[in-house]
């Protein structure tokens, strides 16, 4: 399949703007400047059913379509290239590589909402990206393509990069928008929301950074081409950042709808699995989604519609393969520790909640569980979903809920043999967590 | 007026009101932790959850505006686990020792836990999270962080009221803790303010730390004497000990606040401090000396003296720490039952007197200077007065609730008042103005008074008697009306409401007012702009 997103890795120094141009950069921005109106633009985005890759797959023309057509204040565009869900690596690619395409994704959208305005804020940790974002803009700036009265079409547009100080919820579009103002990144209340009180209190579109890179595509070969790949509902190229037990993990473009199975074995792909072992689990889209058993998982095709059905979330993409001597103790732990960590502490049942189940999981993996706390973690976690600002705390209560119901006997192997089985007897070296817990003494005569 | 229906009562709510102000109308609580009316919403406290009809999720009612035809539900089984859950959830981390700290008893922690709760808990004691303890912030402020619900009430405060931003939250998660920046203190004259809005002990007064179990505590409405803003105020008291100020809710006046220098201003009417009992000075010593030779004392003085020099050779001074009611009393005594109109005001304010600020504090130390001026007194009284004592007119003066030997320094007094036969004081502590006076007459203090001060914006408040005057200390009215009873056998009625409907006739700013009516919110003086 022809790579689209990608596009840098069959075109050597795509980044530099005399590169990107011969490959027909910055056309889709010279047509919707000078071809197209807004509403036009709008429609077409609606018309190739673009929907957001950042995780919540929101329609993107119709989060455009909010913002206030009349609007006496200024209306800001931001894009998220806070990247930080465990297991998606695939913003960070493009953002080295392919600036110039989240750049002028920005630029269309700041036409389509009349923004004069767009702000890319990266992760704090995304130091050589923001290197190559600054490098592209001033390229662009200096071709025209950015500033005043830009092309000559009386418009005038201005971007900036801001790197965040290194906080997951800073993802979080409305976190996001209270770091990029100077403040501690906490999740606003909604409504309102971003389309009407967004940045510095004015109308606000926020999109990811792979949402926006599909934009010069959409509008320089149409929509009719872009719904054309993948399913009509959940069209369009996407990178999917195959992580975990594979022999060939990494960042792969494939058209929205690809068999999961094929995206594990096909030997193009992630390649099968590491050292020939078998499958035991997937998470189709970051650690904050439900996960898969190897049997739903060989089932699902990897478009929006197609994994809700199956009972978990495609996310941004990030697909996190487990094989057979994987401890799901272990790595839920790992997953509850990332989001006790990440738990900005604002509202009460995320922040409590959060170390309530990793204490629970440290103890389960070490052999210290009782029976009783595999309902706990359930009830924990639907205490814990919906009742709070932002759906960090779901992003733990889903994988909580579904580790725990889909591999019960697990759980309930680490009580009664008071160990982990996988540590001891399958060579399973978990990740180290950041507070190790002291592990039992080896059951006497227990092979270890 | 959107009309809504709250757990199927229906309700015409005022447009823009929250769901828990909504609620309120209706008598129906929303318990909730980080909402305070005086500050912005959070929603981060998640106790307010309720169920909205149409809406998926549970909502927060703090951050919810009632709409024309919303169906609310706050005791819906949903609500309800929610509520419990958010309270488990807040436990798990809190320490729970209740036994010695300050806030049992008005915990909101322990309340809602007693109401919406009660399950036991599933949280391994040991397992609980350390922060810090006893911690001092500055200002009088101590800092529990392990009782810290994190509702963010007291950083609000800080930022949107005050302006001085001391405290923030620090960390992530359930490592979160409020603390002061590095190297900073809390240091602002409304600090103690977020003791008040701390729902839990997590921050304390120094003052009162370990002091009292709030159990015992009675409660009387008043209000603060330490400056003319006169903000409403609770006396929490015990067997006529005052163990703390707390502001009271007057949107008219102070709205839920109050300022530190207040709040503290109550240990000078500690019993300690006080005069307990009548004294009369011979050759430069004071005595004791019973009420009844106190009163004759005082009676025989100024009936030789108006007979030997006129009515007007008897004068009284009158501070601007009196109540509306005597200082309308002791004109009424000089003019109807003496025929002297050698009455003057006077409101002193010390020179090392902090300044005012363009909240709640103002310059004028004194609670009822309008009150003075409301009933004709000339604020420069002790000018006239000591003319006329100059001049050898005037030969005996009432003191009530003034120091003019303060006001005016030791050799500044005995030129203006040095002529004086005799000089009767009533007042609270022993002043700088005993040392001159033939006799004191001790009186009861604001907490022990029934009685209104007029504030400088002709706001007219209540205060209610706490507890009892110590010893022999007596009310100033009720020390009037004995002085009038000996003087010219009268007997009226001297209670704060009599008084108080004597005055409203006879004055014209307090016309159709009356000390009833004043409420918890007061009333405006007439002829005052609103």
């Amino acid at each position: 399949m022809e790579r689209i997103l990608s596009r840098w890795v069959d075109i050597p120094d795509l980044r530099r703007i005399e590169v990107y141009e011969a490959h027909g950069g910055y056309q889709a921005w010279r047509k919707v400047l000078t071809e197209m109106t807004p509403a036009a633009l709008i429609d077409e985005v609606k018309a190739a059913n673009l929907r957001g890759r950042g995780g919540a797959a929101f329609p993107t023309g119709t989060k455009w379509g909010f913002i206030p057509r009349d609007s006496q204040k200024p209306v800001y565009v931001c894009c998220n290239a806070d990247e930080s869900e465990p297991g998606t690596f695939g913003n960070r690619y493009q953002l080295e590589n392919d600036p110039h395409g989240v750049i002028e994704g920005l630029l269309i959208c700041c036409r389509a909402v009349n923004a004069h305005v767009g702000y890319i804020y990266l992760r704090g940790e995304f130091a050589l990206q923001k290197r190559r974002v600054d490098e592209a803009l001033a390229q662009a700036r200096a071709r025209g393509y950015v500033g005043r009265n830009v092309l000559g079409a009386n418009f005038d547009v201005e971007i900036y990069t801001h790197r965040g100080a290194g906080a997951y919820i800073c993802g979080e579009e409305t976190a996001l928008l209270e770091s990029l103002e100077g403040k501690r990144g906490y999740p606003r209340n909604r409504p309102p929301f971003p389309a009407i009180h967004g940045a510095f209190g004015c109308p606000t579109v926020v999109n990811n950074v792979e949402t926006l890179s599909n934009l010069p595509h959409i509008i320089a070969r149409g929509a009719q081409w872009y719904r054309g790949i993948g399913p009509a509902a959940s069209p369009g190229p996407k990178l999917f950042c195959l992580s975990g037990h594979l022999n060939r993990p990494g960042l792969y473009e494939l058209p929205m709808g690809f068999p999961l199975k094929n995206m594990i074995y096909d030997e193009h792909l992630g390649g099968g699995i590491l050292n020939g072992k078998k499958l035991k689990a997937v998470i189709p889209g970051g650690s904050s989604f439900p996960v898969f058993t190897a049997d739903e998982a060989l089932k699902v095709n990897m478009d929006f519609d197609s994994v809700r059905a199956a009972g978990s979330l495609m996310g941004t993409g990030g697909v996190i393969v487990m094989h057979e001597d994987t401890c799901m103790v272990d790595a839920l732990r790992t997953i509850a520790n990332f989001y006790h960590h990440e738990s900005c502490g604002q509202c009460t049942p995320c922040r409590e909640g959060c170390g309530w189940i990793e204490k629970l999981l440290i103890d389960l993996e070490a052999g210290r569980g009782e029976a009783a706390d595999l309902d706990k973690l359930i009830d924990i976690a639907d205490n814990m979903e919906g009742n709070t600002i932002c759906v960090l705390a779901d992003s733990l209560a889903m994988p909580v809920r579904s580790f725990v119901r889909k591999f019960k006997e697990e759980f309930v192997e680490h009580v009664r043999r008071r160990r982990c089985p996988y540590r001891f007897e399958r060579g399973y070296a978990g990740a180290a967590p950041r507070d190790a817990p002291p592990f039992p003494p080896t059951e006497a005569g227990a092979a270890s | 007026m959107p009309k809504l229906t709250i757990n199927g009562r229906e309700l015409d709510a005022p447009q823009g009101v929250n769901l828990i102000q909504a609620a309120e109308m209706l008598g129906i609580e929303i318990p909730h932790y980080c909402y305070h009316p005086g500050l912005s919403v959070v929603g981060n406290c998640r106790m307010c959850l309720v169920e909205v009809e149409r809406a998926p999720k549970l909502q927060i009612a703090c951050n919810t505006k009632v709409a024309e035809g919303m169906v609310v539900r706050t005791e819906s089984p949903r609500v309800k686990t929610a509520q419990a859950a958010v309270l488990e959830f807040l436990l798990i981390n809190h320490p729970i020792d209740c036994p010695v700290c300050d806030q049992a008893g008005e915990c909101k922690l322990q309340d809602y836990y007693m109401d919406y709760d009660r399950k036991p808990s599933r949280f391994p004691l040991g397992k609980k999270n350390k922060k810090g303890k006893a911690l001092d912030i500055g200002s009088d402020i101590m800092l529990d962080q392990e009782r810290c619900i994190l509702c963010a009430r007291c950083t609000r405060f800080f930022d949107e009221v005050t302006h001085t931003s001391e405290l923030a939250i620090f960390e992530r998660g359930d490592h979160c803790v409020v603390d002061t920046y590095p190297g900073r203190r809390v240091d602002n004259r409304y600090a103690c303010n977020v003791v008040d809005i701390c729902p839990v002990g997590a921050l304390t007064e120094k003052d009162f730390r370990f002091r009292m179990r709030v159990w015992y505590l009675h409660r009387a409405p008043s209000v603060c004497s330490a400056c003319a803003r006169g903000c409403a105020i609770d006396i929490d008291h015990h067997r006529g000990r005052i163990y703390r100020y707390k502001p009271r809710y007057n949107p008219n006046v102070n709205r839920w606040w109050i300022c530190d220098e207040g709040r503290h201003s109550f240990t000078a009417v500690q019993r300690e401090h006080r005069l307990t009992q009548p004294l009369v000075q011979a050759a430069d010593r004071f005595a004791a000396e019973s009420w009844e030779a106190a009163l004759a004392r005082a009676a025989e003085k100024i009936r030789r003296c108006s007979q030997d020099y006129g009515p007007n050779a008897v004068g009284a001074l009158v501070g601007a720490q009196a109540t509306n009611e005597e200082i309308f009393a002791l004109k009424r005594f000089l003019s109807r039952t003496i025929g002297s109109t050698s009455v003057g005001g006077v409101s002193f304010s010390s020179a090392d007197a902090r300044p005012g600020d363009t909240f709640l504090i103002r310059a004028d130390k004194n609670p009822n200077t309008r009150g003075l001026s409301a009933l004709g007194l000339a604020l420069d009284g002790l000018a006239s007065l000591a003319f006329a004592a100059g001049q050898g007119e005037l030969k005996v003066l009432i003191v009530l609730r003034a120091d003019p030997a303060r006001a005016l320094g030791r050799a500044g007094f005995m030129r203006a008042l040095g002529a004086l036969e005799h000089l009767i004081l009533l007042d609270v502590s022993a002043s700088q103005t005993a040392s001159f006076a033939g006799q004191v007459l001790p009186i009861a203090a604001h907490p022990e008074l029934d009685g209104s001060f007029t504030n400088f914006e002709g706001w007219v408040q209540r205060l209610h008697r706490a507890f009892d005057p110590p010893k022999q200390a007596r009310g100033a009215l009720e020390l009037i009306g004995a002085l009038e009873k000996t003087l010219d056998g009268i007997e009226s009625d001297y209670s704060a409401p009599a008084v108080f409907a004597d005055m409203a006739r006879a004055e014209a700013a307090f016309h159709g007012l009356s000390l009833e009516g004043l409420a918890h919110h007061g009333a405006r003086l007439n002829g005052v702009a609103v």
